[in-house]
């Protein structure tokens, strides 16, 4: 397969960056952030996304869905990127929708997934429990009581989790912290007694919620999946959001550094354009590069995802830790070149930057993936 | 689609059968690739085999014309038989400046005449061509070149020298690059001349490298007489040429960075580093130094892919052959500089059967000069800046 998007992918990006720069560019994000929005972000937009096909764009046809791929939730996540809008696309449309579509059962997939595509359901996986994303590490306890399970710990960084309508929890069944059996998942109402939930007002004026469960009960019937084989269906997940959040970083990189090349053309001292020092342009020109290979990069990982999936992790990794690398780097540049502008509130370039600071913790950072990495080809 | 499933099967299937066992191994020495031309020697039985077969098929040039010795196969096709060959680890069965530099330029810029006396001999490997372009004042600023062909009659007479020219001492004709009106803005006085090596007043000079090794020569013309029926494209329109060979040449020098099948950087430093009880790599920093290497590595060859993809989907900038040369070639660099550092005490042994005669350090230093040749990092990223970033005044 062409490592290009096709005709009707470029349609798809059009129509869904026609959406998003209309409705939300920047200023809904700073809007929302200086009102301390509750919700923060907009249900209204979330319904048109809804309207548009977005919300189900991973959801299968037959629960109402557009049964797409990778590629194209990587589509709109990179235009997610561009603007920084706030949106539940991640959370719910991508990841929930993928982990129940993959590991539901009937009765879970006729319940949640229609509901996900008509956007009536919000729902967010919630597996960070530490300072670093460890997915092996969970160590929240599911212990057997009567009929079904009784769920003690906390979750950390849990996406869109102080709306959800619908968690979706890793915890340990049994084994240890480490082990790769032993994993469950659990499909649990928010509103169950044991649950408290703090919304973590964070840098990036994004969202997410601590959670705490404190004696939760869940019966079988709230097993996603297998009890104890909750991590290939988890790994599956997490590879599908890295390859997501990475086209989010795509995004973001290349908008920063589209409004950075911006600037050092129109920005003069010494009485010509900064873009003219070579010490400038030479950098802009690894940027761009970067850039343009991380790009492929991430495509492949979509590709792969979509096409290949046994052998899909390789390329999530290579995708994620190149996706943190390069959006790091975007970002600090592109503060740097726009001078002491760039250090302004007023200016949205530090929007960005504190955007990819998130994106960069959520499923792994660069260190993370290096690591699957080099543990998969044996050293 | 069902079509390409099917040619996927049958290529599949023709490499399993034709594609000799040691022609599966990577190559480490000179010996291990062929490069064609009058005096051209095969190294071993199935390097000739693989050869044979390959260009049987018009598979040394897969996706050229059938009129012109290729395979006539279309993007896709070509793209199949490239992943089936690296699927197996198959060497490529010829090395040729004229498939991945003059072919090209021929194919867009040659007369008819032209292609039907050079192309069949490229793809057959009965000709090897060198590039005569740098010259001793003429490096970054390729356009400054002084050689001269003047006129006389229906021939050009030429005279200068090049230096850097590739296997200048092996090769059986130059496409080259002269000054026909010195006259005029340095661009606009340029030709592209193709001749013989065996012309009269024609002399090569093997240049001696910090790798040990005399790769590049230069290349003397004292009156050699050339027939202006060489020159392809417009006499004083070469640059044009020029420029479009070169973004043949820089992806060809930015696919160095990439390796084909072959163990992983990590377990080849392995070898001389150790492992710790987990099977990591004894060396947490080089570990994770040739973790984040491969991770970079990885994403190139990814845009390799993309890069060829883009061109048959006629969306490439015509200029990103420069961003991919910068990318590939810093990353061989450091590719080697971590073989280096792997290697450690072993891998500083310059002669002897146990270093196979310093195969390390000399690849090592061999490419320190992939970021000179072709234009220069500094170069590339000055192109990048200018034609694509449209940055001023660059």
């Amino acid at each position: 397969m062409a490592l290009v998007l096709t005709e009707e992918q470029s349609m798809l990006r059009d129509s869904a960056r026609g959406l998003i720069s209309d409705k939300a560019p920047v200023s809904h994000l700073r809007h929302l952030r200086d009102s301390r929005d509750a919700t923060g972000f907009s249900r209204d937009l979330w319904q048109a996304f809804a309207e548009m096909g977005f919300a189900g764009l991973l959801v299968p046809e037959e629960f109402g869905g557009s049964g797409l791929g990778c590629v194209e939730a990587g589509v709109v996540m990179e235009e997610i990127g561009r603007t920084l809008m706030p949106s539940p696309f991640l959370s719910t449309g991508v990841v929930a929708a993928s982990a129940l579509a993959r590991a539901g059962n009937a009765a879970q997939k006729s319940e949640y997934l229609p509901k996900i595509a008509s956007g009536a359901l919000l729902a967010s996986l919630a597996v960070d429990e530490g300072a670093k994303h460890r997915p092996l590490q969970t160590s929240l306890q599911a212990s057997r009581s009567g009929n079904g399970f009784k769920l003690n710990g906390a979750k950390a960084l849990v996406v869109d989790g102080h709306v959800a309508d619908l968690l979706i929890v890793a915890a340990r069944t049994a084994g240890s912290a480490g082990e790769r059996d032993g994993l469950t998942l659990f499909l649990i109402n928010p509103r169950a007694k044991g649950i408290a939930i703090e919304r973590t007002v964070m840098v990036d004026a994004h969202n997410a919620a601590r959670i705490e469960f404190n004696n939760v009960e869940v019966d079988v019937d709230g097993v996603l999946g297998e009890v104890d084989q909750g991590f290939a269906p988890l790994d599956v997940v997490l590879n599908i959001g890295s390859g997501a959040v990475a086209s989010e970083m795509v995004g973001l990189s290349e908008e920063v550094f589209g409004r950075t090349v911006e600037y050092l053309k129109q920005r003069k001292q010494f009485g010509k354009p900064i873009g003219e020092f070579q010490a400038l342009q030479h950098r802009a020109a690894q940027l761009y590069i970067d850039i343009e290979i991380t790009r492929a990069a991430v495509l492949k990982a979509l590709q792969t995802l979509d096409g290949d999936f046994a052998n899909a992790a390789a390329a999530v990794a290579v995708a994620k830790a190149r996706a943190g690398v390069t959006a790091t780097r975007a970002v600090q540049e592109g503060v740097q070149m726009h001078g002491g502008m760039g250090m302004t509130d007023q200016f949205d370039i530090g929007f960005f930057m504190k955007r990819a600071r998130v994106c960069e913790e959520l499923f792994g950072d660069a260190n993370f993936h290096a690591e699957q990495l080099a543990r998969a080809r044996g050293y | 689609m069902a079509d390409l499933e099917q040619f996927r099967r049958e290529t599949r299937a023709w490499l399993e059968a034709n594609c000799p066992a040691e022609m599966r191994r990577p190559a480490v020495s000179d010996d291990d690739v062929f490069w064609g031309g009058r005096n051209a020697r095969f190294s071993s039985e199935p390097q000739r085999v693989w050869f044979e077969r390959m260009r049987d098929k018009g598979w040394t040039v897969p996706d050229w014309p059938r009129e012109y010795g290729g395979g006539g196969l279309d993007a896709a096709e070509t793209k199949v038989l490239r992943e089936e060959m690296a699927a197996i680890g198959a060497r490529l069965p010829l090395s040729s400046f004229g498939i991945w530099m003059l072919g090209p330029a021929l194919l867009k810029y040659g007369t008819e005449e032209q292609k039907k006396e050079h192309l069949p001999k490229i793809a057959a490997g009965l000709i090897r061509w060198c590039q005569g372009y740098s010259e001793p004042n003429a490096g970054s600023d390729l356009a400054s070149l002084q050689t001269r062909a003047t006129s006389d009659g229906d021939h050009f007479i030429i005279n200068g020298q090049k230096i850097w020219t590739s296997y200048a001492n092996y090769a059986d004709w130059i496409f080259c690059l002269v000054r026909t009106d010195p006259n005029v803005k340095k661009h606009d006085g340029i030709s592209f001349i193709l001749f013989d090596m065996a012309s009269k007043g024609v002399s090569t000079k093997p240049i001696l490298l910090i790798s040990g090794y005399s790769p590049f020569c230069e290349t003397f013309f004292d009156n050699v007489r050339v027939p202006k029926s060489h020159v392809v494209g417009q006499i004083n329109r070469g640059w044009d040429v020029a420029k479009y060979l070169l973004q043949h040449e820089r992806a060809m020098i930015s696919g160095m960075g990439e390796r084909g099948a072959g163990r992983p950087l990590g377990q080849i430093a392995a070898d001389s580093v150790g492992s710790d009880g987990q099977g990591r790599l004894g060396d947490a920093i080089l570990r994770s130094q040739i973790a984040t290497f491969e991770v970079d590595e990885a994403a190139l060859a990814a845009a390799a892919e993309r890069t060829t993809d883009l061109a048959k989907a006629g969306q490439a900038h015509p200029a990103f052959s420069s961003a991919m040369k910068y990318y590939g070639t810093e990353l061989n660099k450091r590719r080697h500089e971590i073989l280096m550092s792997a290697g450690g005490i072993d891998a500083l042994e310059w002669e002897g059967e146990r270093s196979k005669d310093g195969a390390r350090p000399r690849a090592w230093l061999r490419t320190k000069a992939n970021s000179i040749e072709g234009g220069t990092s500094e170069v590339m990223l000055g192109i990048v800046a200018k034609r694509i970033l449209d940055l001023p005044g660059a």
